[in-house]
């Protein structure tokens, strides 16, 4: 067995062994740190895949800043050592049946289709090509989303302080209350 | 041509009388409302007497036969190019006769209302409703097409039934004047079958096309069968019931001794000259028809009319409420008019009933009314209905005194006044045609004598009671118009009829027979004289005749227990098993359905509002199950 | 690298974590864990673009870089969403999905 489907093997049982406690943990707490292991498996899975860059953004981003993010909304919100009373089994039941039902049909169809091989050569992904094609406004050039997705962080961030931002003094206040 | 379209004024004044006095009576003139609706019928009546010496003196006369002059006449609804529905005013002679003596007899009454309903709370009320009363009677009578005089005769039922309930605050009242309607009512579904079998079969409503001796109309008259009489029999059968109603011939004749609830203006109006002989009116009016195409329902009129007469005149004998006995006298008296109708044939000497019935008509209305007025009067000074709390009144009332014995002697036939003319013409004419029929009227002859007389001596004489206060002359609006009344019962019997109103219009000789004419007048004075002896003084005969005649005596007091009968029809058998259990289904299988059909929607909104809970999961679960489902369906199932 | 793999692994793989994912969103009552299953769904999204593009297109440079995008996406979703739960915590007192039903009938 060659050493990549070691490694392959090895990230894809990480992925769904922590995938699977990430959605069932009574701890809110540790649901975010297995979270954060199906993250960075992920990203391993993209080495292997020879996309550097993104293995790194993914790690960059999702690990380094969702998840944080994540946790400081935990501690904010909720108790961390509070567990969660049992909700019915009869929603756990039919969402089982409805995902189990909907993996074994894509999985189905994955394995009838034939992929057709390729012969094209790889082209190798680096930054240079990645920076140029990101700015580049030729035929396969992405400046377009690029300077989309800016804005769409723009609106995001400012959008996330709006919402989450306190009530100024004058709307808590009772009208008959006079103050400065 | 005489033109004769000033005519229609006479249909208008009084319905402008009604709407003017019924909208604006109460608020703007409450007293002279009195004045106003008198005046207008002075006027009707002048011109009705213009119009009657006009038509009888100086029209033109057809082969010696007065002819039906249609004055007015316009299309009132057009339902198809051949079937339409007219309004008009017809003249011919038994429409004037009654034209005059409407007329008059309701300008009495407007008078006599001005003393007797004075300081009423409901006076501009009154004289409203009994301007819409002459009104629909007088359209009744004038009308051109038995459509219109269909229309007129509900009109007439509605005026009564408001006169009647005019004490609306009464119970009693209420009660009488439903009576009164439901029963007419009844009877007019008869009518309507009537005309519309008739109208069927000849193809017109108007009347001068359906009487014409030698028209079409008549000569349909054999046509068809049904159950072994002719279907003309059978819709004139019909027609009749609608008089029987209206006329309280046995056995429609339950409303009539109850709607003396209203006041006595009223009962002289309505209940005596002129409502109720709109029966007698409307079997005048289709004459030709009853005696050419079915003479087997001028039979029925008969021995309908002579039953009622004899049924009325036993009960009346045991009354003692003065205004049942009168009403009960009416139903007789209209008996007679029936069977004069009843036994007539058509043309010249044959048409002798026909022409006697209606110059008893004419008569009765004069001295029923001044006998109903008296009693109004007698009740305005005693304060009280029941004979057996009057007596001796002879000393306070000599107005009311007179008039009411000449009312009586003329009702008893004695000779010269107006009635012995009218009854022994209809007698000779009984005589002639139907020998048993004559012998119940004669009897009947002698019992209204008797039970007039009865009334008048309980009255006028028998004991002398003492009254609580001195009961005093009526006032002069109440004591002229009994005094014209008397000079008119007097005198109308020199009226020659025969050369007036006759079956066929022409005149005939009559003379009279004194084979009929010497036993009436017996038997009349026969009658007086047994009431003289058992009523003039206070005596003990009334009452040992009464505990021998046990039975016979209680059950003409209780009228024949007629109203216990149609109590136990209508409650026991039509209530219990007809209108309860429609009722039954009306409420829960008709409202049910309606309920059933709420709450179903109800609880199926209430079942699938679940959808918009508010629940993100479950809306999620909804939306993967269904993407699922989308794809199995399109994957495996399409192809 | 990826010489004895084939495709459909890392192909069922990512079906395995989209349908946890999906399972994870369905069942849990912390606005915040439904949120980490929706991070879990986008991320076996971006499996299967590269799988893709490394198998099937390996020329061309478009499931690289929709992946790119979709993780910036889901950054400022996560942002925006993390705003939102902390608003209706102030406003509820509760983050429990079952208790902020009040868009119903």
């Amino acid at each position: 067995m060659a050493s990549n489907q070691i490694m392959f093997i090895l990230f894809a049982a990480m992925i769904i062994v922590f995938s699977v406690l990430t959605v069932t943990s009574r701890k809110i707490l540790r649901a975010a740190v297995y979270l954060l292991f199906v993250l960075v498996s992920t990203s391993g899975l993209y080495f292997m895949l020879n996309y550097q860059f993104l293995a790194a953004v993914q790690i960059t981003i999702y690990a380094g800043g969702i998840v944080v993010l994540i946790i400081f909304s935990i501690l904010l919100t909720s108790h961390i050592s509070q567990k969660f009373e049992f909700s019915g089994w009869k929603k756990n039941v039919f969402s089982a049946i409805a995902a189990i039902t909907g993996a074994i049909l894509s999985i189905i169809t994955i394995l009838d289709y034939k992929f057709p091989a390729t012969t094209e050569a790889a082209k190798e992904v680096d930054m240079r090509l990645i920076g140029k094609s990101l700015l580049s406004v030729d035929y396969d050039g992405y400046v377009l989303p690029f300077e989309v997705i800016s804005v769409l962080l723009l609106a995001a961030m400012v959008a996330a302080i709006v919402v989450a931002k306190k009530s100024g003094p004058a709307k808590t206040q009772s009208p008959t209350l006079n103050q400065e | 041509m005489i033109n004769f379209s000033y005519t229609i004024w006479i249909l208008l004044l009084p319905f402008l009388m009604f709407l003017l006095l019924g909208l604006a009576g109460h608020k703007y003139f409450p007293k002279l409302s009195g004045l106003i609706g008198t005046g207008g019928l002075a006027v009707i009546t002048v011109l009705s007497y213009i119009t009657a010496f006009k038509y009888f003196f100086t029209s033109e006369k057809v082969e010696g036969a007065y002819q039906k002059i249609t004055a007015f006449n316009i299309t009132w609804l057009q339902l198809t190019d051949k079937l339409h529905i007219d309004l008009g005013v017809l003249l011919d002679p038994i429409s004037v006769m009654m034209l005059v003596m409407i007329t008059t007899v309701s300008l009495m009454v407007h008078i006599y209302s001005l003393g007797y309903m004075k300081g009423e709370k409901g006076f501009e009320r009154f004289f409203a409703f009994l301007s819409l009363f002459s009104f629909s009677m007088l359209g009744l009578v004038l009308a051109t097409n038995i459509f219109q005089m269909y229309i007129f005769w509900e009109l007439v039922g509605v005026s009564s039934f408001l006169l009647i309930g005019f004490y609306y605050q009464k119970p009693s009242a209420v009660r009488a004047s439903k009576k009164a309607f439901i029963v007419t009512r009844f009877a007019d579904l008869g009518f309507l079958i009537g005309i519309l079998i008739l109208s069927f079969n000849t193809r017109t409503f108007d009347f001068i096309t359906l009487t014409d001796p030698a028209g079409a109309a008549i000569a349909q008259g054999g046509g068809i069968a049904f159950m072994g009489l002719s279907v003309m029999t059978w819709s004139m059968i019909f027609v009749f019931m609608g008089g029987v109603g209206k006329s309280a011939m046995f056995p429609f004749h339950i409303w009539l001794p109850d709607a003396m609830e209203g006041p006595t203006p009223v009962s002289a109006l309505i209940h005596a000259a002129t409502m109720v002989v709109a029966g007698v009116y409307l079997v005048a009016r289709m004459f030709p028809i009853y005696a050419f195409s079915a003479p087997a329902a001028l039979d029925v009129v008969a021995y309908v009319g002579a039953f009622s007469s004899l049924f009325a005149a036993v009960i009346a004998c045991t009354q003692t409420d003065i205004k049942r006995v009168l009403a009960y006298s009416t139903m007789s008296q209209i008996g007679y008019m029936m069977l004069a109708l009843g036994v007539s044939g058509y043309g010249g000497h044959a048409g002798l009933g026909y022409m006697a019935s209606m110059f008893h008509l004419f008569t009765h209305a004069m001295f029923k009314a001044l006998l109903f007025l008296g009693a109004g009067a007698i009740i305005h000074a005693v304060h009280t209905n029941y004979m057996t709390e009057m007596g001796g009144l002879r000393k306070y009332l000599p107005i009311t005194h007179m008039t009411f014995l000449i009312a009586c002697l003329t009702i008893a036939g004695i000779p010269p006044l107006s009635g012995f003319f009218s009854k022994d013409e209809i007698l000779a004419a009984a005589f002639h045609n139907n020998k048993l029929l004559f012998a119940v009227e004669y009897a009947v002859a002698g019992l209204t004598a008797f039970y007039m007389f009865r009334l008048y001596f309980s009255i006028f004489w028998g004991k002398d009671t003492h009254y609580h206060h001195t009961p005093h002359e009526a006032p002069a609006t109440m004591t002229i118009p009994l005094i014209v009344l008397a000079i008119g019962s007097v005198f109308t019997g020199l009226i020659p009829f025969n050369e007036l109103v006759t079956s066929d219009g022409k005149v005939f000789e009559t003379e009279l027979e004194l084979i009929v004419a010497i036993p009436s007048v017996l038997i009349g004075l026969l009658g007086i004289g047994i009431a003289i002896v058992m009523y003039r003084k206070e005596s003990e005969i009334p009452d040992k005749l009464a505990a021998t005649f046990k039975y016979g005596y209680k059950w003409a007091y209780n009228k024949f227990y007629m109203d216990e009968l149609y109590f136990f029809v209508t409650n026991k058998i039509i209530f219990r098993y007809i209108s309860e259990p429609v009722a039954w289904f009306d409420r829960h299988i008709v409202d049910g359905t309606m309920n059933a059909i709420a709450s179903v929607t109800q609880s199926v909104s209430f079942r699938i509002r679940g959808f918009q809970s508010g629940q993100l999961q479950k809306y999620a679960f909804v939306f993967v199950t269904g993407a699922i489902m989308l794809a199995i369906l399109f994957i495996y199932l399409w192809k | 690298m990826n010489t004895g793999i084939p495709i459909q692994y890392f192909l069922i793989l990512a079906t395995i974590m989209f349908f946890t994912g999906v399972y994870g969103f369905l069942t849990r009552r912390n606005l915040i864990t439904i949120l980490m299953s929706v991070e879990l769904i986008l991320n076996s999204v971006n499996i299967n673009f590269l799988a893709f593009n490394r198998y099937l297109y390996p020329n061309k440079l478009e499931g690289m870089f929709f992946s790119l995008f979709v993780i910036a996406v889901a950054a400022a979703e996560a942002a925006v969403a993390i705003a939102i739960i902390i608003n209706i915590y102030r406003r509820f007192t509760t983050i429990n999905v079952e208790d902020v039903n009040e868009m119903k009938f």
